[in-house]
């Protein structure tokens, strides 16, 4: 077990370069998952961790020593694939055992210790099997069961559940989840899966285009998050966006969404925003569940307005509803049971106790 | 089963339709078609394989002049003479010898062929393939003047280094020398191409997923790329001893089987003694000899292909 350490970390393709200076620090025992659009650079420092990949400038630390040069055999990490990379010609057993096998473990230590990640992984029956024979769930598990054997300082995974139908998913999510409660490994895992992250991590870093956007627990990043990019890709459906415009009406802080919707901002809001430019082009960041049907009885910084809806989607226990304001489609969540109807106009209520407001130009979170 | 159903719905059709309908359902099922299909190259087979070697079973149970059956007369009188013996035991070498090397060579080759950036990998990948490419008869008459005792390239460095001049068809020793030489030189670029296509084929993260198992270079290779390659190894394998215990031009224009019968192998001295010697069934016999050797050879090596199969 080791924390891990990357300092000013830059990987360059020739002209290219796919991550341009990346801070982060992993306790010891945590789950960190580095979640982001395909192309952002996350695979790489996946890589580049595990030694897969050289790094072109800055430090990576496992467990205070100095990585950069080592080769991945003797960082004491294991990796989990995205397409697993079991060994085709060798049993479950014998997978599992391949790096015990290399290190000349004593037999009957790798035998209790497959054993023991097989109980876990609840592969006991499949060890002798071949990994052509196994379902893709199955293969996962053994990918995961081969990490484990080797009890390393550091588990890494490289989107491992990409290649699996959505519900195994759900179920392999909650299984890797299990296993880290359980050996308590620093993880570093890798998936461009905003759920995934969401419910895996520890602590979420949400990296674009080279770059770390914002690191936090999953509760900072889906309440606070600090750009524009980490509001709108973290949470499903994403945030909505609308351009605004701050005002001044009656001595009162009001925010303007069109030349009809203008809206009063609660007092905690107006007291944050006193200072922003009246004339910044701005963004009003709102998720879904903040637009909702409008309540009989009046709250604090809830407002209600008048929408015609474009399109519902009754989803069971909500329905998501599509209107247009100012161009801009807007997602809200309502009851089933609000009379949402399609064409039809419906009194919906905002809750500006949890809007964001943007700058347009920036992207920041003001 | 959408068949039967389509069959139940209109249960009773007149006796001709159901006659053309069933010519066309057989001509239909893919088993059918892919026989049609593959029938032309049957008949050749059958009239340029299975005729030829037939035939040259029935001849190699006559007599000299090809007049009376002798039985297996032929054989009988090849264990006795010393010469056979020989060339049983020369052909063994010749071949295994051979592939070994080319096996050996073709597998480092295109492990290096496999390293060298995409860009630049076409090139190397044409220019190693020319041996293979040109037909043996012509670059063997190359290898011929290169081994010429007095005049050739190869002498003349040696001289220039201080070294006698070697014999180089002209020795037992050197002429079994050269003419497996020439022989590894033209076929190991088959075995290159196979493998590197075969090291395409092994998936990256398979090497990666070793490395972090803590494999070096050897064991990764031991590991992991053997074992992927196992089925082409073996098929490869067989493949050229098949063609080279058959081989016939290489020898037969580097030594003609000289000196003294010492570099013959079946195919060149099946030649000699049945053209040029005129006894044909006696050749015959010899090159029937071929079969029993490479079919337990084809046995050992493909055994248990079918069990690994793609595991992949």
């Amino acid at each position: 077990m080791a924390d891990v350490t990357l300092r000013k970390v830059v990987k360059r393709y020739d002209e290219v370069e796919a991550v341009r200076g990346i801070d982060l620090d992993i306790a010891d025992h945590e789950f960190v998952v580095l979640v982001g659009p395909s192309g952002c650079g996350k695979s790489t420092t996946l890589r580049m961790i595990a030694g897969l990949e050289d790094i072109t400038d800055g430090d990576i630390m496992i467990g205070g020593d100095v990585v950069n040069d080592v080769p991945p055999k003797d960082r004491d990490i294991a990796m989990v694939f995205q397409n697993y990379a079991l060994y085709p010609h060798m049993t479950v057993a014998e997978n599992m055992s391949f790096g015990l096998r290399l290190k000349r473990y004593p037999k009957a230590e790798i035998k209790t210790r497959v054993d023991e990640a097989a109980r876990m992984l609840d592969i006991v029956e499949l060890v002798d099997r071949k990994p052509k024979q196994l379902s893709g769930g199955q293969r996962q598990r053994v990918a995961m069961g081969r990490a484990i054997v080797r009890n390393p300082k550091v588990f890494l995974f490289d989107e491992p559940l990409s290649n699996l139908d959505a519900k195994l998913r759900v179920q392999m999510r909650i299984e890797i989840k299990k296993v880290h409660q359980k050996v308590r490994t620093t993880t570093v895992y890798v998936t461009h899966d905003q759920v995934e992250a969401m419910t895996l991590a520890d602590r979420v870093v949400v990296m674009n285009n080279g770059r770390i956007e914002q690191i936090g627990t999953p509760n900072e990043l889906y309440h606070n998050p600090a750009t524009r990019f980490v509001a709108g890709f973290i949470g499903s459906p994403a945030m909505n966006f609308m351009s605004c415009r701050l005002e001044e009406i009656g001595g009162k802080m009001h925010i303007r969404l069109t030349d009809r919707i203008v809206f009063p901002l609660p007092p905690a809001r107006a007291e944050r925003y006193k200072t922003v430019s009246r004339t910044d082009k701005l963004q009003l960041g709102l998720r879904p569940e903040h637009i909702t049907e409008a309540s009989p009885h009046a709250e604090p910084g809830v407002e209600n307005f008048d929408a015609v809806l474009d399109v519902i989607e009754p989803m069971g226990m909500e329905t998501m509803i599509y209107f247009i304001i100012d161009g801009a489609e807007i997602c809200g969540r309502v009851n089933p049971n609000a009379d949402a109807r399609a064409g039809a106009p419906m009194r919906l209520a905002i809750d500006l106790n949890n809007m964001h407001l943007l700058n347009e130009a920036t992207g920041a979170v003001i | 089963m959408a068949d039967v159903a389509i069959e139940r719905k209109d249960s009773a059709p007149p006796r001709a339709a159901r006659k053309r309908a069933s010519l066309r359902t057989a001509l239909k099922r893919k088993s059918t078609a892919a026989f049609l299909m593959t029938l032309p190259l049957i008949l050749l087979i059958s009239l340029l394989v299975i005729y030829p070697a037939f035939y040259s079973l029935h001849l190699a149970t006559l007599n000299k002049s090809m007049q009376r059956f002798v039985g297996l007369g032929n054989f009988q009188f090849l264990f006795t003479r010393e010469t056979f013996w020989l060339v049983v035991q020369q052909s063994c070498i010749f071949a295994i010898t051979a592939v070994i090397f080319k096996a050996l060579i073709g597998f480092v080759v295109a492990h290096f062929v496999h390293n060298i950036p995409a860009k630049g990998q076409r090139k190397w990948r044409g220019m190693l393939l020319v041996p293979w490419v040109i037909p043996p008869a012509m670059s063997t008459l190359a290898w011929l003047w290169l081994f010429d005792p007095s005049y050739s390239a190869f002498n003349y460095l040696l001289a220039g280094i201080g070294v006698d001049r070697i014999p180089w068809t002209g020795e037992t020793g050197w002429a079994r020398f050269s003419v497996i030489l020439v022989n590894i030189w033209v076929g190991a670029p088959f075995f290159m191409i196979m493998y590197l296509a075969s090291l395409k084929s092994v998936p990256d993260q398979l090497y990666e997923a070793a490395a972090i198992d803590g494999a070096n270079w050897w064991q990764r290779i031991w590991y992991v790329t053997l074992p992927m390659m196992r089925n082409i190894i073996a098929i490869t394998t067989l493949f050229s001893l098949i063609v080279t215990f058959a081989n016939f031009d290489i020898v037969r224009i580097l030594t003609a089987g000289g000196p003294l019968d010492r570099t013959h192998i079946f195919a060149t001295w099946a030649f000699r003694i049945g053209i040029e010697g005129g006894d044909i069934p006696l050749g015959a016999s010899v090159s029937l000899f071929m079969i029993p050797i490479l079919a337990i050879a084809a046995v050992f090596i493909l055994r248990d292909i079918n069990k690994r199969g793609n595991e992949a």
